[in-house]
Parts: structure tokens; sequence; C-alpha cells
């Protein structure tokens, strides 16, 4: 089909070899989940060759006790460290934007260490902070967990914190001013309209703490005790005798539980940003 | 207290940040039901002393009284004054009417009451049929009406604008000058406004402080402002002037004379001015109380010497002419090379026609034209 339009120079997606590029990088990206997601349904022990379709896999995943047990710990230790994270990250956030104090700058560029710092190094690093605090690994459930919760906030709301204090610097301090003037507290100021500003940045920082935590598979395999088990190191453990097509359906479990969550955290985020703007 | 009031007495108040010296030992009485405005170029000092008003900043030094209220420890939320914000500061995430229900809450208002009051405020300002827009479907002369009813509704004792109509089209600005003057009128609260717009001042405004590098210049009315200016700052900030050096050399109660090296001669005042002999001074002169007469080619130019009784005349050569409709300003220059501004109301339709480029002019103004300014 001939190109009736004429192309401007910032029109890039008018060219077929720029559609073609992208179609390309679409395609590198994305088959190897898709083929994923495909076997998990093939009628095989093998993940060769498609035999049939079948949904066993899941049944089988599901019935897999410890497969399940990892999952829910995943699921427990995600949901708590996101909660602990947005307070934390949130908090730092608002402190490095509000106030001056001493030191600030270093502090300010310190708080992205943990994101820039190798995990290897980092899951070493908490292995042996708890083994010099005598961190009890004895503990009943859920409290086992306790050690994969922290090590995994201590990655997690440095990334809360960036996106949040990214927010902020688009705050008008005049909002602020006139919630006094009209008459509230300082917290309520806060509470009325910082927070409300704030908060496309505390679900996009939610959703990323959410999702690291669910997939941390270094960090947790340092922090994790003799009964604690989350579901990325059971994957690995199963994948290290075969890849069944067990695995494959368990991680789809996985992946359309993030695709949900990224979906609905992405909803919530335009629909607030709509209105914050 | 005279018969008048005072809402607001501001005495000896300084602000400092460091070293510098923001707002510089101002005193100032704003009687009750007044509409003030507090005027002044960037960096002057207005915006911070709106802000102490309102409870944003603290004085370094002197006391801010509200309604004989001293308000040195009363922070924001507990004085009785509500403020429009230049950015109008309008909350994006609540609709126009929680918007202005937002103040109520904290007044203890029960919530039966809540909606009239805020529906009368949105009616005060014209905004009563968008109560559930949100205020980013809204234009920005919209918003800064959401600003005024949420910071109305609350009944304050004072209304701070900081720079209210700044934001605004040209077009819009005029029509909200008549608007904030009448909704003024209207609710007969006491409006204190910041700006560095003249004409904004002047046009609202009962009476005007002019502010300069932290200092008080003059409080007055508009209209004393500009024909009766206390010093030079405000004589050339309120409007145009032309500013000449000289001396006093005559001062009798029924005239005066300046000589000046500058005009290239002397000014006569017909009424007697207070002041020094020898003292060196200024003498403003607006524009538009100038005439411009034409002068035949090749005549003598006239002195000073020979004005009329009780007039003052100079010769020059039109420079410069900016059209503008309603007038015409022509730039002069005079003699002695000094360039002088005058102003012509184009009354007819062919009145621009009169002068070009060029053309040799007489100016002539009255004796009591000039102001003589001592600082």
């Amino acid at each position: 089909m001939a190109n009736k339009h004429p192309r401007a120079p910032l029109d890039y997606l008018n060219m077929p070899a720029m559609k073609a590029w992208l179609a390309g990088v679409f395609i590198f990206l994305y088959t190897p989940l898709l083929i994923l997601i495909l076997f998990s349904f093939n009628d095989s022990k093998a993940n060769i060759v498609w035999k049939g379709f079948t949904l066993k896999w899941y049944v089988k995943a599901f019935e897999n006790t410890q497969l399940r047990e990892a999952l829910l710990n995943s699921l427990l230790i995600a949901g708590v460290c996101t909660i602990i994270s947005v307070v934390l990250g949130a908090l730092m956030a608002f402190v490095f934007w509000r106030f001056k104090f001493p030191f600030k700058g270093p502090l300010e560029s310190g708080m992205s260490l943990p994101i820039v710092v190798p995990e290897i190094c980092f899951g070493v690093a908490v292995l042996m902070f708890f083994a010099k605090l005598n961190f009890p690994n004895d503990l009943p459930y859920p409290f086992n967990l306790t050690q994969i919760i922290l090590a995994h906030v201590t990655f997690a709301f440095p990334f809360v914190a960036i996106v949040v204090r990214a927010r902020l610097e688009g705050f008008n301090q005049e909002l602020e001013a006139a919630a006094l003037d009209l008459g509230a507290t300082p917290y309520q100021a806060f509470r009325d309209v910082i927070i409300p500003h704030m908060k496309p940045g505390l679900i996009a920082g939610a959703l990323l703490a959410f999702t690291l935590s669910l997939d941390d598979f270094v960090i947790t395999f340092f922090a994790s005790g003799p009964g604690t088990i989350t579901f990325p190191v059971k994957v690995y453990s199963m994948v290290r005798f075969s890849v069944t097509p067990e695995v494959n359906a368990a991680s789809t479990i996985i992946i359309v539980i993030t695709v949900i969550a990224t979906v609905l955290a992405l909803r919530a985020q335009s629909a607030t940003s709509a209105k914050a703007n | 207290m005279s018969d008048r009031d005072t809402i607001i007495r501001v005495e000896e108040v300084t602000k400092r940040y460091g070293k510098v010296t923001a707002v510089d030992r101002v005193t100032l009485e704003i009687p009750r039901g007044e509409f003030f405005a507090l005027l002044g170029p960037s960096g002057c000092g207005k915006t911070t002393l709106l802000r102490m008003l309102a409870g944003f900043e603290m004085p370094t030094e002197g006391k801010i009284f509200i309604d004989g209220v001293d308000m040195s420890s009363i922070p924001p939320n507990k004085r009785p004054v509500n403020m429009v914000f230049q950015s109008y500061a309008v909350f994006p995430h609540m609709t126009v009417f929680e918007n202005v229900a937002y103040g109520l809450k904290f007044d203890n208002v029960p919530k039966s009451e809540q909606y009239g009051r805020v529906m009368a405020a949105l009616a005060d300002v014209k905004l009563d049929h968008l109560a559930e827009r949100k205020p980013d479907q809204m234009s920005g002369g919209q918003r800064q009406r959401v600003a005024l009813a949420r910071a109305l509704v609350k009944k304050p004792k004072v209304l701070l604008l900081d720079e209210p109509l700044s934001a605004l089209d040209a077009k819009l600005r005029e029509a909200m000058r008549f608007e904030l003057a009448e909704l003024q009128d209207k609710v007969g609260i006491t409006f204190v406004m910041v700006t560095h717009d003249q004409d904004e001042a002047l046009a609202m405004a009962c009476r005007c402080a002019v502010m300069d590098r932290g200092k008080l210049m003059q409080t007055a009315t508009p209209s004393n402002l500009y024909e009766f200016p206390a010093n030079k700052f405000v004589a050339d900030f309120i409007g145009s002037v032309n500013l000449f050096e000289g001396t006093l050399q005559v001062d009798l109660p029924d005239h005066a004379i300046v000589h000046s090296e500058e005009l290239g001669g002397q000014i006569y005042f017909d009424h007697g001015v207070s002041g020094a002999s020898g003292e060196k001074m200024w003498v403003g002169i607006r524009p538009e109380k100038i005439e411009l007469l034409k002068r035949e080619e090749g005549s003598n130019p006239p002195t000073p010497e020979d004005a009329p009784p009780g007039c003052n005349v100079a010769a020059g050569t039109i420079r410069q002419i900016s059209y503008l409709g309603s007038e015409s300003i022509y730039e002069i220059d005079l003699i002695n090379d000094r360039r002088m501004q005058v102003s012509r109301p184009n009354l007819s339709r062919w009145d621009q026609e009169d002068f070009t480029w060029g053309d040799d002019v007489w100016l002539r103004w009255h004796g009591d034209s000039p102001v003589l300014l001592q600082s």
C-alpha cells in the first residue's frame, strides 16, 4: 500500500523499517513467555513437542503441597514487604523533600545504594547480618518468614522512595499553605493534600515493591532458613531435576498474578494522576 | 481609635532572611471594610508582608494586630484571615463543592448548614452551576473564582489576595478588576491585595501602599499617589513621569521657582512649596499634563523665561511616536538633548496626523502641573 501521507521528520513510526524493528523487539521480548505458557497446556511430559491440550499440569501443580506452600509464602512475604516498604519509602521521600539537614546530599545518594549493589553481595551481607545477630530461625509460622521479609524490605523500599520523591517534586507548595490557611492543622494538611498528591507514586511504588519481592531469588536464597521456601526458590529446586510442564503451569500462574496486579495498579495510577493534574 | 476602626495594624515590622532585609520597619493601618493594595516592583517585600499577615512568615521584629489581637503566636490555621493564592491552589483531587466546603469543617459548621453556605459562596462568584466539576475541567478564571469562594465562605475578617489577576489574559483581567471590586463591595470584607501592576492597584483599591526594597514609600488613595507622589520612586513607579533635577530659587506663598540645569532654565510653580532654598530637588511632570504645540520653522526657540504668565515652556523636536489608539505618546528631544515624554489624547479620528517625526514643537505646561519632590 502506498503511503499517502508524507512523513514528517519525527514521524518515525511511519517508516516500514521502523515498524519491522518494533515488531522484532516485541517478538524477542514475548516469545519465550508465550512458549512457556503454551507448553503449560501440553499433554506430554517433555517440553519439546506439542501433543494436545490439557489442564492436568495445573491440577498437578495445585496438588503439589510444597509448591502451594511456597506460593502462599511468597504472596504473604510480598504483601507484608509492600506495606512496610510503602510506609518507609514514602516517609523517606517526604523527609528528603521537605527538610534541610546536614549530609542530606550524600544520604540522598545513599538511598539508592541497595538498588545498585549486586544482589549476590547483598544476599551474602544479609546472611552474615542475620548470623551475627544470632537471629532465631526456628520461629513458628508465619514468623519464620521475618528474615526474608526484612531482607526484601531493605531492597524494595528505596524503589518506593525514589518514585514518591519524583512525584513530590511536582507538588505546588501553595496547596499545603492553602489547607493551613483554611484551618487545617499541619497533620490534616498532610493527610488531605499531600497524601492525595503522592498517591500515584505510592501505587506505583507498591507495585514495584510487590513484584520485586515476589520474584526475588538471590537474596531470598541467602535469607531463607531451613523451613522457609518461597516460590522462586521452589521452582529453582524443581528445575534442577527436570523442567516439567508442572513448572510451566506454576510460572504461568505467577505471570497472571503479576499482570493482573500491574494492570490494576496502572489503572489506579492513571485515574488518580488524571485527577491530580 | 478613630470612628473608622482599624482591622489590621502593622507596627514597625521587620523581616530579615539572614543578611537580607525583606521588610524594613513597616508601619501600616488598614480600616475595616477597605480594599487595600500593596504595590511595588518584584522583590520589594510586599508578598513577604502579605505572608506575615497570613501567618506563613513571622516578623523578625515588630507586631501585627488583626482586629486588635496580637498575631505573634497564632499559626495560619487559627487566624481570622483567608488567602487567594497566586496559583489559586485549588485542590485538584476535590470537586469545586468539596474545595469550598473544605475550610468549613474546621469551623464546626453543622453539615446541614454547610451545603447552603457553600452554594451561596459559589453563587457570589457565579459558579453555582459548576459545583460538581473537577478543577482540571475548568479555565484559569474559573479556578480563581473557586479560590475566592473557598476563602470567602469562611467569612474571614480579612481576605488576602496574592497577585490575583497576574495569571489571567488581558481581557479577562480587566473584567475581573470590576468584578473583584464589586464583590468586595457586596461582601463588605476587608481585602488586602498584593500586586506589581499599578493599573490594577489604582483601578481597584481604596488605598494603596507603595513599597520599595522593603520600605514603605507612601500610603495614599490612588489619585493622591498619582497627583501628589511623596518621592521620586512613587512618581516614577505610578504611571510615567518626566523628572528634572533642580534647585529651589524662589519659595513664596503664591509661587515658587526651581532652577533646573537639565531643563535649561527655570520651572515655575503657581503655588508655594515648603522646602529649604538652595536644596537639590526634583521636579516631576506627567506626560499628559504637557501641551504639544507646533513651532514655526526658523523661529527662535523660546526660553522658559518667555513663557506666558503662570506657564512653563520648552522647545524640542519629535523623536519617537508611539500610537496607542486612544492616545499617542511623543518622545521629544529638548534643545539641550534632554528627552521628555508627552502624551496627547486622540480626541478626533485625525488627531494623530497633527504631528510627525522631526516636527519642531513647543511644550507648554501650567504652573500647577509639576510636582516638587525632595527625595
